[in-house]
């Protein structure tokens, strides 16, 4: 398979108030095409830290971080917003949707910064996007007007819309009940089967069960590094829940 | 990021906030409307003033005895009668810029037709005078040089006293009236004129040959002015130094000696009158400019808090693929689109203000192409100025800590 992101012994100094902070500690490891990988750790494990990292939000101190084959740490600012813009798609745990804007237009907005597309074409993708999260109904309903549960689909549209190279969600079940939890892992599930490469930031263990992969953070290196050879179906956990109460 | 797209998400997050920017954009459209409204008025009431003073002859040059006021000190009466008849004829003689010159001497008094009478001036003057000063005649005809010659008692009057004098609705040419017991024969009928610059009834006078009024009115040999007209406003100057010349040599004045005498131009009125119009203008001009930098800086304040507030906006979309340029050319475009919105109703509102005040109130005031010129510019800048630091502030956010912002 593929390799979509490469990490080459990885890290990244903070300067906190004349005191260096070591948040990532020589970090390696390889993501292929097609894996679901967890990212676990407590706070302060440098979780975010590699987030943002991933996300080319942030650059690496030392050390070589390769996304889809592109070297990401000597890039300027603007590089690294187009990389974004091609390459990554960011699911986060309070959606960051905008306010007073309906589906579509939320789904589209990455697609607004790559001029390859024209309106006809942002459009016809937002719902494409939207229909496979199944929003198909809901394309004119504005944020304010959708559960939480919906506004994290639309999120996740958001994030397929421009066929990133790589799904990155952060906590994206940390502001969801555990139905609706459940259900937005049915739906990261579903995208993984259909190849997607998805890497998911989170400190809540339950949510490894699901993934094919599992790294676990601490002190900024990498505890433990274990495939899923049992990968829990989100849809039978669902199923086995008690009925809502109304 | 392309235009159109960039257009859309200003329009997007103005159409988001319509209050907010309305609100904002007042403080433009009243700058600019009073900026444009006040210019107008400035300007309306500079051209009313040009135009009446060059109803009155805008070329005309008056002549009058003694120098100048020195210190405030007026000076003795015999500077009052420097001013001779050679002078005059010197004058016609020589001066080439000047294609008309007239004698003033002038009484004021009671003019009486039977049963009325009505206080008015008589002005002892040639016939040059009428066209000298932009009158012409209603009926009847001008008096002759041979009348001037024979110091005739003939005179023309003005539409006030028509109307004072002869209440009937007669006609006033043939009749005559008596002024100071002297009987004149009314020749002729001014043509009406109505108020001069400085609020004169134009229509209020008599005039006569200067002879009549020096030997049989006044019993005076000096003149009270001479009135000359330039050949054209631009030659007044001109005329007025060879005026002078003409008189300090027949007044045989040393070069050290001061003139005895002062010349004026309307021109040279008119040109006091448009400065003071100016810096009136000027003065309307920059209150309603101040009041423009204010809106300004609410443009800026809202633009301030519209960043801050959407913070997590800028990161999200920072995050997705938004350059710093993009979101710069947002926020800029996003106050520039208030100014300009602002700029073009204010535009409209001032034009509006004026054909008011003009058609309603009754004041001069013409809107300048410059002056929607200059405000238009104004807004753009105002705009690009005013929402330059806020955008700034937005564009360099670090995408992580915008994202995290609460």
């Amino acid at each position: 398979m593929k390799e979509i992101i490469r990490l080459d012994n990885i890290s990244r100094e903070f300067h906190v108030g004349g005191e260096v902070v070591h948040a990532l500690r020589g970090l390696t490891c390889l993501i292929r095409e097609g894996e679901f990988v967890t990212i676990m750790g407590s706070s302060g494990s440098g979780k975010s830290t590699l987030h943002n990292t991933l996300g080319c939000l942030d650059t690496p101190t030392n050390g070589e971080y390769y996304l889809d084959g592109v070297s990401v740490r000597k890039m300027g600012r603007n590089a690294r917003a187009t990389l974004r813009n091609r390459k990554i798609g960011f699911v986060f745990q309070c959606y960051n949707l905008l306010p007073k804007s309906n589906a579509v237009e939320n789904v589209e907005l990455p697609l607004l910064y790559n001029s390859a597309f024209s309106a006809a074409a942002r459009r016809q993708k937002a719902i494409e996007a939207l229909t496979a999260v199944g929003l198909a109904d809901r394309l004119r309903h504005k944020s304010n007007q959708m559960s939480g549960g919906q506004m994290q689909r639309v999120a996740i549209a958001r994030a397929l819309v421009n066929d990133p190279a790589v799904i990155l969600a952060d906590e994206a079940t940390g502001n969801l009940d555990s139905r609706t939890s459940c259900e937005i892992l049915i739906l990261f599930q579903r995208l993984h089967l259909q190849g997607r490469t998805i890497i998911f930031v989170t400190h809540n263990p339950e949510i490894a069960q699901y993934s094919s992969r599992n790294i676990l953070l601490r002190d900024g290196r990498i505890q433990s590094d274990t495939l899923n050879s049992h990968v829990h179906s989100a849809a039978e956990t669902l199923a086995a829940m008690p009925p809502p109460e109304d | 990021m392309n235009i159109p797209n960039l257009f859309k998400i200003a329009l997007k997050a103005l159409a988001n906030n319509k209050m907010r920017g309305f609100l904002t954009m007042l403080g433009i459209i009243i700058g600019v409307a009073s900026v444009i409204s006040m210019l107008a008025i400035g300007q309306g009431s500079k051209d009313s003033i040009r135009e009446q003073i060059s109803e009155m002859g805008s070329n005309m040059i008056m002549v009058q005895p003694g120098g100048d006021m020195r210190f405030g000190a007026r000076q003795s009466a015999s500077s009052m009668e420097t001013l001779k008849l050679p002078d005059f004829e010197a004058i016609r003689r020589e001066a080439r810029y000047i294609n008309g010159a007239s004698p003033t001497v002038t009484a004021s008094g009671q003019f009486i037709n039977g049963a009325q009478n009505h206080p008015s001036t008589l002005y002892g003057v040639n016939e040059d005078y009428l066209r000298i000063r932009h009158f012409s005649l209603d009926n009847g005809a001008m008096f002759s040089e041979q009348e001037i010659a024979s110091a005739a008692k003939v005179c023309i009057i003005g539409q006030t006293l028509v109307r004072e004098l002869f209440p009937d609705g007669s006609d006033p040419v043939g009749r005559v009236v008596r002024f100071q017991k002297i009987p004149f024969l009314i020749i002729g009928t001014l043509k009406s004129k109505g108020a001069n610059a400085m609020g004169m009834d134009q229509d209020d006078m008599v005039f006569a040959p200067y002879s009549t009024v020096q030997k049989r009115v006044l019993a005076i040999t000096h003149l009270h002015g001479i009135t000359a007209s330039a050949i054209k406003e631009e030659y007044s100057e001109r005329a007025i130094s060879e005026i002078s010349a003409i008189l300090r040599s027949n007044h045989r004045l040393k070069p050290t000696d001061d003139d005895d005498f002062t010349i004026r131009s309307m021109e040279e009125i008119a040109s006091t009158m448009s400065t003071v119009m100016d810096t009136l203008t000027i003065l309307l001009g920059s209150v309603a400019g101040i009041s423009l930098l204010v809106g300004g800086i609410g443009i800026m304040n809202i633009m301030y808090v519209s960043v801050t507030e959407r913070t997590r906006e800028i990161g999200l979309r920072m995050s997705i693929g938004a350059k710093s340029r993009d979101i710069l050319a947002q926020f800029l475009l996003e106050s520039i689109l208030i100014s300009l919105t602002g700029g073009i109703i204010g535009a409209l509102l001032g034009g509006l203000f004026a054909a008011l005040l003009t058609n309603v109130v009754g004041l001069t005031a013409s809107v300048q192409p410059w002056s929607v010129i200059l405000s238009f510019g104004v807004c753009t800048l105002t705009g690009v100025f005013f929402g330059w630091y806020p955008a700034r502030k937005a564009s360099g956010l670090d995408p992580i800590d915008a994202l995290r912002y609460e």
